[in-house]
């Protein structure tokens, strides 16, 4: 009797884990098959980016399978202005990402480590930017420049990234803040060190993974953004708009070559930060 | 807010009134509240309902102090040259000039939309040289003040040889803005190994042996031409019954399923790809296709008529190097240029004697070559005669902005589903 | 004095991001609703008369594409509650050491472009394709048969391009299940589909309500995956707003639709939101 009453409490996972193979037999193997399915429906396009960025295609036209090569690679940088799209994407994303991480940095801070009042109106207004569907945010932004006459090109796409941006980075810090152990920063205090210091010298370096992440997050959505970046570029082509302005005379393999390292690039950044992640969880 | 370096454009047009008087205040004044603030904004237009006149001395206020820079930045539609670029590079070689050539204009709409706001405030596009169709865009580039005026003692080549019609065009008198850079007509398309059999009438594309196999251009002009010849109405002399008559016909394609979609430049590709089998379609387009990727497709002007339209070559008020645009300009008017462009692109050649041109060209061929080059120089495509002239319209063009609107709005709502 | 600056310092902190939030994200806004009850023309400039029958104009002829953007996004929530929630499920329950493999496994295709991923898509479907050419060649389907240009693969497109978006939630709300509760479940007899209905799903609740905002209302407002995947007989509300800023300079139009198809929305939202209860919208909003 007192055995039965008391499993409940000693339940654990290796328990759970011998408890659920029962389960697993009727629905777990159809979940598991079905989820590689998914998996697999989620990858098809990429699969098929990275293998027409290796057809042996004679013309501009990129639609029918060839033959492979690797010549594209080789020849990477043969359009300039799609090369130069690139470079505007990626030195746009440079910069939004960084003033974004300063200031959602300094939101997120704030939000996670102090009280004060406007903090609700403000996780609103955050919650309302990051739910906001671009199409809205663009066309805003597109009725703003247009009634202040300011023109567009690079620095409107950029102010918009930024504005996007913030909360996202926001979201991350205030993350890592919640769960920082004040009582380094009031050792600090006790050592003397006035609150500017604390922050610089004990605080940042701790958040700074988040910080980064934030960082990091800022540039992937910069480069990859296509919707609000249509509104405020005017003529100017960042890597998305010279593709979507491409597809009506035809998609060079270029793209594809250029989007498989883009792609590359992604995964082994994320994966890296991941068993950085992972040293720091097992260091302490 | 206007920039300084640009001509105030109303003395362009030898009008007064510019809107900041009440903008400017307000921004002084600071955030006065919501009403002020929602009235305050608003769109700054330069134009005027005023019919424009180039002023004397707008055309010295303009080219005053302008060199050449030795570069250009040329932005055209796709399919207008011949991607090895020769001419550019012949030009380069003539010139010392280096053009960075790009094929970023599909269709007229979204082109005007996207530099207007740049434009309207005084700031560069990127372009020095832009080739925009003869439709009611153009209209609107003028009236709001975007073209440069040309000064036309820096165009000499265009004096000598430009064909007598492309001096007298009725949508830019006297060349004042722009100077030809193709004709060209807009007809149907088809793919003779899947429609099988040859395509001359409007009536195929509406054909219900064709069924989900039809494409049309989204561009509104261009699909209510056809529309209205389609039954039996003269663009120019079309009324607003007419266009209602013209949609019903239009809408009638869709809801039978007969039409697959409305296609802007990329009609090109879905005729390669098997999406369509006769499409509307522009004349040139398809010869470059057969040549680069040995297709077989053929166009034709149906024999209700088709529609002629003139691309012409313009330079944006803003542009950084307008003397370099003029040269080039010139330069696509000599004859061996202008032979060595219609060669490739087999659009109408606004330079007659490239004809003869071209069969001087021809007789250094052999073969296969020399008898298409043969064909080119006699086809009624680049080198119309008056019979084909006789059968081709221009868009319907409008009186005033109210009545461009009620042709978008009987015509939009096809396009759009 | 250093009270003071500690009691100023979050408002210190907050000020250079709230101020471009302000001017870039509140202020277009008001531009934006200003836009839309002006009138004229491009060439002559839009003034501002109050002219609010821009709205009526703009329900009256885009009320199709209003209507269908609403169901495509509906549909497309709908299909991706059922297809995510089952990998959410698999992923939280059985997922073991390799849950975070799992996860970034799904959150594949955000490493590349969105266009690309749709043109990517295209290019699969299209009429003599990879796909489709096999099976005609085999004379599994007919002549006229496509894809493309159908309102299956625009709400396909939409479902590719959202799944992350409604797994995730779903992932997270599982995964803060306390398995002890299943197993008190279990306990007291019930068997798992009781368990699933009873406890689990219920539990999940918060999850899938944060996926359906997510997916919801960006699927509803796209215009990509119709443009690249549709025809004009599957144009969105997303297209016709961007076609009017873009392509035809109608900012007046353009800017009231966007307020209509915003208001819709939040309509749509907070009333999903009653539903289950606004304590939830909190819950989601926090976090």
């Amino acid at each position: 009797m007192t055995t039965t009453l008391q499993r409940p409490q000693q339940v654990d996972a290796e328990d759970a884990a011998r408890i659920k193979p029962r389960r697993r037999l009727t629905g777990g193997g159809m979940l598991h098959a079905y989820t590689w399915l998914i998996i697999g429906w989620l990858v098809v396009p990429i699969a098929v980016m990275i293998a027409f960025g290796f057809n042996d295609t004679p013309g501009r036209y990129n639609q029918s399978w060839e033959g492979f090569t690797f010549k594209w690679y080789g020849r990477l940088f043969e359009y300039p202005d799609l090369t130069s799209a690139l470079l505007t994407s990626i030195l746009i994303a440079i910069i939004a990402s960084l003033v974004s991480g300063a200031l959602g940095t300094g939101i997120g801070y704030a939000l996670g480590r102090y009280r004060f009042a406007g903090s609700g109106s403000l996780n609103l207004v955050m919650f309302a930017t990051m739910s906001s569907p671009e199409l809205i945010m663009g066309a805003s932004l597109l009725s703003l420049f247009v009634s202040a006459g300011t023109g567009l090109g690079p620095v409107t796409i950029t102010i918009a990234h930024i504005m996007f941006s913030i909360s996202f980075v926001a979201v991350v810090v205030r993350a890592r803040v919640i769960t920082l152990d004040r009582s380094i920063e009031e050792a600090a205090a006790d050592l003397g060190a006035n609150p500017w210091t604390t922050f610089w010298k004990v605080t940042f370096p701790i958040i700074l993974p988040a910080v980064f992440s934030g960082v990091l997050l800022a540039f992937a959505l910069s480069i990859d953004d296509f919707i609000v970046t249509a509104f405020t570029a005017g003529t100017t082509k960042t890597f998305p708009i010279w593709i979507w302005g491409a597809t009506r005379v035809g998609i060079p393999p270029q793209v594809n070559v250029m989007g498989t390292l883009i792609f590359a690039i992604g995964v082994l950044g994320a994966l890296i930060a991941n068993i950085r992640s992972r040293q720091t969880k097992r260091a302490g | 807010m206007s920039a300084s370096h640009i001509p105030d454009p109303s003395l362009l047009r030898g009008l007064t009134q510019r809107r900041f008087g009440r903008r400017d205040a307000f921004r002084l004044s600071g955030l006065a509240g919501m009403g002020a603030a929602l009235a305050a904004c608003g769109v700054q237009g330069q134009g005027t309902q005023a019919p424009v006149n180039v002023e004397p001395d707008a055309v010295a206020k303009f080219w005053d102090g302008k060199v050449k820079n030795g570069k250009l930045d040329f932005a055209n539609w796709p399919l207008y040259m011949d991607p090895k670029r020769p001419e550019l590079k012949k030009f380069t070689a003539a010139t010392g000039i280096k053009v960075n050539y790009q094929e970023v204009i599909q269709e007229m709409g979204p082109w005007f939309a996207k530099v207007q706001p740049q434009l309207s405030a005084g700031q560069s596009i990127g372009y020095d040289l832009m080739v925009i169709t003869n439709s009611f865009q153009f209209t609107q580039f003028r009236d709001s003040g975007f073209l440069a005026p040309l000064d036309h003692s820096k165009l000499p080549n265009f004096a000598k040889n430009a064909g007598a019609a492309y001096k007298k065009e009725a949508f830019d008198p006297g060349n004042a803005y722009s100077i030809p850079w193709t004709s060209g007509m807009t007809g149907i398309a088809y793919d003779i190994q899947k429609t099988g059999r040859v395509i001359d009438s409007l009536e195929d594309l509406w054909d219900p042996k064709f069924k989900g196999k039809v494409g049309m251009f989204s561009d509104i002009q261009e699909l209510g031409n056809f529309g209205l010849l389609a039954v039996g109405v003269d663009p120019a002399k079309s009324t607003e019954e007419d266009w209602e008559k013209a949609a019903a016909h239009l809408k009638k394609q869709k809801t039978s399923g007969v039409l697959r979609n409305y296609y802007d430049q990329s009609y090109v590709e879905a005729l390669g790809s098997g999406e369509v089998w006769l499409t509307q379609a522009w004349s040139g387009d398809i010869y470059q296709k057969n040549i680069s990727d040995g297709t077989d497709f053929r166009f034709v002007t149906p024999k209700e008529g088709g529609t002629i339209w003139t691309d012409n070559m313009t330079i944006p008020i803003t542009a950084k190097n307008p003397v370099d645009a003029a040269m080039m300009m010139d330069f696509f008017y000599e004859v061996g240029n202008a032979a060595t462009l219609a060669e490739y692109i087999s659009y109408v050649c606004p330079v007659p004697q490239a004809q003869p041109q071209i069969r001087k060209d021809a007789a250094k061929l052999t073969g296969d070559d020399k008898s298409a080059m043969l064909d080119l120089a006699d086809s009624k495509l680049v080198f119309p005669t008056a019979a084909e002239y006789a059968k081709l319209h221009y868009y319907v063009s409008f009186e005033a902005q109210s009545e461009q609107q009620q042709f978008q709005k009987t015509f939009e709502p096809i396009v759009l589903g | 004095m250093s009270r003071v600056k500690r009691q100023i310092a979050p408002y210190l902190l907050v000020l250079p991001g709230s101020v471009w939030l302000l001017i870039f994200f509140a202020v277009p806004m008001i531009a934006m609703l200003s836009l839309s009850l002006q009138e004229g023309d491009i060439v002559h400039g839009y003034r501002f008369t109050g002219h609010w029958q821009n709205y009526t104009e703009a329900i009256s002829s885009y009320q199709t594409q209003i209507f269908r953007s609403l169901l495509y996004g509906a549909i497309t929530t709908i299909v991706l509650i059922v297809l995510a929630f089952p990998v959410a499920y698999w992923i939280a329950f059985s997922g073991g050491r390799r849950k975070s493999t799992y996860l970034f496994l799904v959150l594949l295709p955000f490493f590349v472009s969105f266009v690309l991923r749709t043109i990517s898509w295209r290019q699969i479907l299209t009429d003599e394709g990879p796909l489709l050419h096999p099976l005609r060649e085999a004379g599994l389907i007919s002549a006229s048969f496509h894809i493309l240009g159908t309102p299956f693969a625009v709400i396909a497109g939409l479902a590719y391009n959202f799944l992350p978006f409604m797994v995730l939630p779903i992932y997270v709300a599982l995964e803060r299940i306390d398995p002890r509760v299943v197993e008190a479940a279990r306990d007291l007899y019930a068997n798992p589909a009781v368990t699933f209905r009873r406890v689990i799903f219920p539990l999940a609740l918060p999850g899938v309500f944060a996926g359906v905002l997510m997916t919801f209302v960006p699927a509803s407002s796209d215009f990509v995956n119709s443009e690249v995947l549709g025809s004009s007989e599957t144009t969105m509300i997303g297209q016709v707003i961007q076609a009017q800023f873009l392509d035809n300079s109608d900012y007046p139009t353009a800017s009231a639709l966007s307020f209509v198809l915003m208001l819709v929305l939040l309509i749509g939202v907070f009333s999903y939101a009653r539903i289950l209860g606004t304590e939830d919208v909190m819950k989601v909003a926090a976090r």
